[in-house]
């Protein structure tokens, strides 16, 4: 077992947690993290900031600028990376970017630092199936999961192309669209959720636009697990280094919900 | 700054032979790639649609009606064929090699920019889509996506950079007078790129409905196919033109380059005349030094916006800005292909900076009496150059790609005159 399946093994869904690594600032991050920990967080996924963020909306942008702002470089994140492993020897923690910052020494090179980070795995938003030559071979040889993500418009025909040399869990996004926007509707969600598990070997998460308990909980019924991003990037955006306490907070709430969301069904 | 001359260049591509393929035409590969560049690089929500619309392009290309129609409009809405005009004074000025430009400023909305536009919006409308959303830098492509949706009845949302619509106010308005919305992208520092981010998060939401009308021979495969081959007019214009007139071939061909359509549309044609060298010139703003958006000259293969290419950018793959006193050359990326072309030595890359295209476009407007726009003026400031090189019985064809009406304000104020 590795962390990564531990996570969605513990007989309940799984709440998976987004920050963006370096916002505001490189030293500000661990305290962040720690309360993702601390509150319940499942999975913890770190993202790289990047210059052009294609597929985010206002809030990570603004996360992305923030970070790169305060001089955050690729060496902050891997460290933040190793410092976070040294501390939660158990807690998976997966890096999430573009893949410019992720390939530009190599993918051999990007992959044996994540495996001396202690990362588990990596979801990379714009390198498809089709051009998975770019990373994946590299993570899968160093034993990274390579997390791909699974859209409203990734059919039944692409699905499989899409499951093929992913692991870890994958990662559904409800609508289409960018991040931190409106959510889908819980039945299109249920829907699509019950078409991929259907084909998938490996757990399925919710993400995109999910901001409450309520709806994280509503989504726990039918997934695996349930990722919460923009939310958080507004408590740091609001509260910048002194971030912890709200994030732990809203944390504990959705893993309360996450966490129970089966309860009574089962 | 490294100066391209003729001997050089005929040098170091006597050395390339050895290595060269059967043809420099049969790019991309099936998966979209030239040599290591170009692919498809985008959000999976994106995939199934960028694999549709290379499913309906090559039915398109294909299909004798959409050509015909594409031929008709450009003939009629556009007015081409554009010229073919050799440059007599620019000529006896530069004393060597005869320059010869191709008119590409005369077409309609003053670019070369709309042959592209009526292309995708054809394609667009066989696939059924309702919606058009365009990025564009200086506004040259907005004016052209506005017009063909103008032309066609269909909406029309464009991206720009604020820092553009604010310095590029005239062609704001065009645009809105044609009926487009005009969208101020304030991310980043307001440019073309952020423009491009922002068209991208629109289609990634809008997918149903929505047709990106992209720019430039750049971003996901099929992109830089589809928007070569319709800038490809150029080429193939060009050389029947130049055979019909004088009996035989250029020596040289010179265009500028910022994500490099009109470049790789006059070039595309030739690629495969060996005796045609070619020559394609990159904005050195303020120095290679110093800022300047040359993507070739001063940056390394990353991925950005869809496809591998070269790229402005840090070590940590962070992507830079660009700049140039053109803001349609204000680019930190090039189109895949000529990265490519570059690699394998077919074509020669340089840069110009800021005041030699300035002193350019003024050198046309005096002994020609045709105000170019500053991209082409970068063509024009490396024809400077290397004319005086090369034997008078040699021929130069360079790339008029726009006309300068757009940049009257800009030069005026470089040039210390106040309006």
């Amino acid at each position: 077992m590795t962390r990564l399946s531990n996570a969605f093994a513990k007989g309940r869904p799984a709440l998976v947690t987004f920050v963006t690594g370096g916002d505001p600032t490189p030293d500000a991050t661990a305290s962040i993290l720690d309360a993702l920990v601390e509150g319940g967080a499942d999975v913890i996924e770190l993202g790289m900031p990047f210059t052009d963020p294609m597929a985010d909306g206002p809030a990570i942008q603004l996360a992305n600028l923030r970070s790169l702002g305060a001089g955050t470089k690729t060496a902050d994140i891997l460290r933040i990376a190793t410092e976070f492993r040294a501390r939660h020897p158990e807690v998976p923690l997966v890096l999430m970017g573009y893949a410019n910052p992720m390939t530009i020494r190599g993918a051999d090179w990007f992959a044996a630092e994540c495996v001396k980070a202690g990362v588990d795995g990596v979801i990379c938003v714009d390198i498809p199936p089709e051009e998975d030559a770019e990373l994946g071979p590299a993570l899968r040889d160093a034993g990274v999961s390579l997390i791909r993500l699974a859209t409203p418009t990734t059919d039944a025909a692409r699905l499989p192309a899409v499951l093929e040399g992913s692991s870890g869990f994958l990662y559904y996004v409800s609508v289409a669209g960018i991040t931190g926007m409106q959510q889908a509707a819980q039945a299109s969600i249920d829907e699509a959720v019950a078409r991929i598990k259907a084909s998938a070997t490996i757990p399925v998460a919710v993400g995109f636009g999910v901001r409450t308990p309520e709806q994280a909980g509503a989504i726990a019924k039918v997934a695996d697990g349930v990722v919460v991003g923009s939310a958080f990037i507004d408590l740091v955006a609001q509260h910048g280094a002194a971030a912890a306490g709200p994030v732990k907070e809203l944390t504990a709430a959705l893993a309360a919900a996450v966490h129970s969301a089966r309860k009574g069904a089962l | 700054m490294q100066i391209w001359t003729f001997r050089k260049a005929s040098a170091k591509r006597g050395a390339m032979n050895a290595q060269t393929p059967n043809s420099f035409r049969n790019q991309p590969d099936e998966r979209g790639h030239f040599g290591q560049f170009g692919g498809r690089y985008v959000a999976e929500t994106l995939m199934p649609l960028i694999l549709d619309l290379e499913q309906e392009y090559r039915k398109a290309k294909a299909d004798p009606a959409f050509q015909a129609e594409f031929d008709d409009l450009l003939e009629h809405y556009v007015g081409r064929p554009s010229p073919l005009y050799f440059a007599p004074r620019l000529t006896e000025e530069l004393g060597g090699a005869q320059v010869w430009f191709k008119r590409d400023e005369l077409n309609h909305t003053g670019a070369h920019k709309i042959n592209n536009c009526i292309g995708q919006i054809l394609l667009a409308m066989r696939m059924g889509k309702t919606r058009i959303i365009a990025e564009t830098g200086a506004g040259q492509h907005g004016v052209a996506t506005a017009t063909v949706c103008a032309r066609f009845g269909l909406p029309c949302v464009i991206f720009m950079g604020a820092t553009d619509v604010a310095r590029q106010a005239p062609n704001v308005f065009r645009m809105k007078l044609l009926g487009a919305e005009v969208v101020p992208v304030t991310a980043g520092a307001g440019t073309l790129k952020d423009a491009m981010n922002e068209a991208l998060r629109d289609w990634v939401a809008n997918v149903h409905n929505t047709f990106y009308i992209i720019g430039t021979a750049a971003g996901p495969h099929p992109y830089p196919e589809l928007v070569r081959d319709f800038q490809s007019v150029i080429g193939k214009e060009a050389r029947a033109q130049m055979l019909a007139r004088t009996g035989r071939l250029p020596d040289v061909l010179v265009a500028a380059i910022g994500g490099g359509s009109n470049a790789i549309g006059l070039f595309h044609p030739f690629l495969d005349d060996a005796s045609v060298k070619m020559l394609g010139v990159e904005a050195a703003g303020h120095g290679l030094d110093k800022e300047h958006a040359a993507s070739l000259a001063g940056g390394r293969p990353g991925i950005l916006h869809g496809n591998k290419t070269y790229l402005l950018q840090d070590e940590d793959g962070q992507i830079t800005e660009g700049h140039s006193i053109s803001a349609g050359l204000d680019y930190p990326g090039i189109g895949p292909e000529h990265s490519w072309l570059k690699e394998v030595g077919r074509v020669d890359y340089t840069s110009v900076t800021d005041k030699e295209a300035l002193d350019a476009f003024q050198l046309l407007c005096r002994t020609e009496g045709i105000i170019p726009a500053l991209e082409p003026a970068h063509a024009i400031a490396a024809v400077q150059k290397l004319a005086p090189t090369m034997g008078k019985d040699q021929i130069i064809l360079a790339n008029l790609c726009g006309r300068g009406d757009k940049d009257i304000f800009s030069v005026a104020e470089h040039l210390g005159v106040s309006l």
